[in-house]
């Protein structure tokens, strides 16, 4: 079986519950491209995450556009994670962040000389920010900003 | 990485590795660190490997054997949350950690 396709079913969807039709971001044009230039086992990375992520004692996301990051040290303890978001099944990232913020995974691959380094902090927000023009005109740039502090050579982007 | 393919074509990052996997899961399955390991180890190799921007790299992973999860991947109406205004804990306790903080001064509580 073929993957799902999200926004035909997404688009029908609306249409039935008499939404408005929701704007998909489309670039049709080739994006840019920068060279990783060392290998992986050098590299130090970064990483961005849009499942609700927070640690306890932050102030949680709120569901309406919130623009705002959290900051997550990469050595936190992963049972102090927490999950919050309006749009998708928790369950399973309540039980092991892992499923959409890959900590443990990414620390076991630094220690096992797969990646050169991680970040001495991650960075968290909550998707479902309808207004593409916050994301790019706000959001994104403070990210970006916060990736060149962070002195990292590669990123993921772990979207939900 | 993305679990959403069209959505992901449509944006047109630079890389992208797919995780055909139901959402939510975009970095593997619980409880399953082997593999998730191998799921990272797969899209992480695509630094290495790509060349071309705007590729994607389908990563070689099943859910399951028959894909049921597909036919309930989305259902109809709004499941939604409604989208309040104020924060959303996870449980009361984190609320009761959070508003003990001075927040509005704390460096990594707000952006």
């Amino acid at each position: 079986m073929g993957p799902v396709d999200y926004i035909p079913r997404i688009r029908d969807n609306y249409a039935r519950l008499g939404y408005k039709s929701y704007n998909w971001v489309v670039n049709a044009d080739t994006p840019p491209w920068a060279p990783l230039r060392k290998p992986l086992s050098q590299c130090r990375l970064g990483l961005a995450a849009s499942g609700g992520i927070y640690v306890a004692g932050q102030v949680a996301f709120h569901f309406k556009d919130d623009t705002s990051l959290r900051e997550i040290p990469t050595d936190v303890d992963t049972k102090e994670l927490r999950a919050t978001h309006f749009a998708y099944d928790l369950s399973d990232a309540r039980t092991d962040p892992n499923v959409v913020f890959p900590i443990d995974t990414l620390r076991r691959l630094v220690r096992e000389g797969f990646l050169g380094g991680l970040a001495t902090r991650f960075h968290t927000f909550m998707g479902g920010i309808y207004s593409s023009r916050r994301v790019t005109e706000d959001l994104a740039p403070r990210l970006t900003a916060r990736f060149l502090e962070d002195g990292v050579d590669a990123v993921l982007l772990v979207p939900v | 990485m993305t679990s959403a393919r069209d959505i992901t074509r449509a944006v047109n990052p630079p890389r992208a590795a797919f995780l055909d996997f139901p959402l939510g899961h975009t970095t593997g399955k619980p409880h399953e660190p082997d593999l998730q390991r191998r799921i990272l180890v797969e899209a992480l190799s695509s630094f290495d490997t790509m060349t071309t921007p705007g590729s994607m790299k389908e990563l070689p992973f099943r859910w399951s054997e028959d894909e049921e999860w597909k036919s309930k991947a989305f259902a109809e109406g709004d499941e939604r949350t409604p989208r309040h205004d104020t924060p959303q804990y996870q449980d009361e306790g984190d609320r009761r950690r959070a508003e003990k903080r001075d927040s509005p001064s704390c460096p990594v509580c707000r952006s």
